[in-house]
């Protein structure tokens, strides 16, 4: 079974959810619900609201995603 | 995640699994003809699973509902069996994996139903070809970058367009692991050659080129699963689950 090609934006921190999820605005104005990723978790790199993340959406559901990097 | 290196006694299941994959769709192949439903064909690949005490991959898998993917003319990949009735001249791409001992094999083959024009018989076999190149191409100490290269090369040199947005995967016990294989070079989706992992021994891999008559954009139908080429032209489809070794790379799931 072929594997759909993960999809990767970047997109803004709107606000902090309990359980470590995030609401995050993509440049298209769409807004996606995260969770952050092990290695965020692991090294305790805070996610703030205004940060500009970087997000791996699922093909298979777009509406949510996965922060896997904090940009300056 | 990263990729998983197996070793030589799990390498030693994989080729059961792959055994297996490669006997069912050999009986899913011979029993393809004009009048058929789809549905037939998830009915015998769920009894020869029982038969050979394997499990599909694919039942569940993200909730999809079948034990094997058909996919019929533009339809490239993940189509899902059902009521649709075999016609003779119709392109059928045949996905298929299985669960033995806790790994995975998956492969794929595309055949015509009956009488099939020379413009199939090509197509057909320039898919078969590329995924050949690609494995060829697999060896110790390349880059991930030159299998996407040697499909993408060989099938636009036969005219055809590789689709982007679906590639082949790593492979073990879990369907899809990393890396990514891309069947083109072309960034965002694809690898450039001389780029990407370097192949080491104990990879275990699925290559997988999509080839279109037409362009490479695709479009995925209402039921969320079943991908068609975007403007409708025809589709074909190989993918084999192999093992990277000495000089040549294994076939896992080589047909008998």
């Amino acid at each position: 079974m072929a594997k759909k090609e993960a999809i990767e934006v970047e997109g803004t921190v709107v606000e902090a959810l309990p359980n470590a999820m995030f609401r995050v605005e993509l440049p298209n104005s769409h807004e996606v619900l995260a969770h952050i990723s092990g290695k965020i978790r692991m090294h305790y790199i805070r996610v703030l609201p205004g940060d500009k993340v970087l997000i791996e959406l699922s093909p298979y559901d777009l509406s949510r995603g996965r922060i896997t990097y904090r940009l300056k | 995640m990263g990729i998983v290196i197996k070793s030589d006694k799990e390498i030693a299941t994989m080729r059961e699994a792959g055994r297996i994959t490669a006997e069912v769709l050999r009986i899913l192949q011979e029993n393809v003809k004009p009048g058929m439903k789809t549905i037939e064909l998830d009915r015998i690949a769920e009894r020869e699973l029982k038969r050979l005490g394997a499990t599909s991959s694919f039942k569940g898998y993200r909730g999809y509902p079948a034990h094997l993917c058909v996919s019929v003319n533009d339809e490239i990949v993940h189509g899902i069996p059902g009521e649709r009735v075999l016609k003779d001249g119709d392109v059928v791409s045949l996905d298929f994996g299985v669960i033995y001992q806790g790994f995975q094999g998956d492969a794929a083959v595309t055949v015509a139903v009956g009488n099939a024009t020379p413009e199939v018989k090509r197509l057909i076999e320039a898919t078969r070809e590329s995924l050949h190149k690609g494995i060829a191409a697999a060896r110790p100490g390349a880059r991930l970058g030159d299998v996407s290269a040697a499909i993408q090369g060989y099938a636009e040199a036969q005219g055809y367009s590789v689709v982007r947005e679906y590639t082949g995967h790593g492979i073990g016990r879990e369907m899809h692991e990393d890396p990514q294989i891309p069947n083109c070079t072309e960034p965002p989706y694809g690898l450039k050659p001389g780029t990407g992992p370097v192949l080491q021994k104990g990879m275990t891999i699925a290559i997988e080129p999509m080839l279109n008559v037409g362009g490479w954009r695709t479009r995925v139908a209402d039921d969320r699963w079943t991908v068609h080429t975007a403007d409708g032209s025809l589709a074909a489809h190989f993918e084999h689950t192999i093992a990277i070794e000495g000089d040549e790379p294994e076939i896992l799931t080589r047909e008998k």
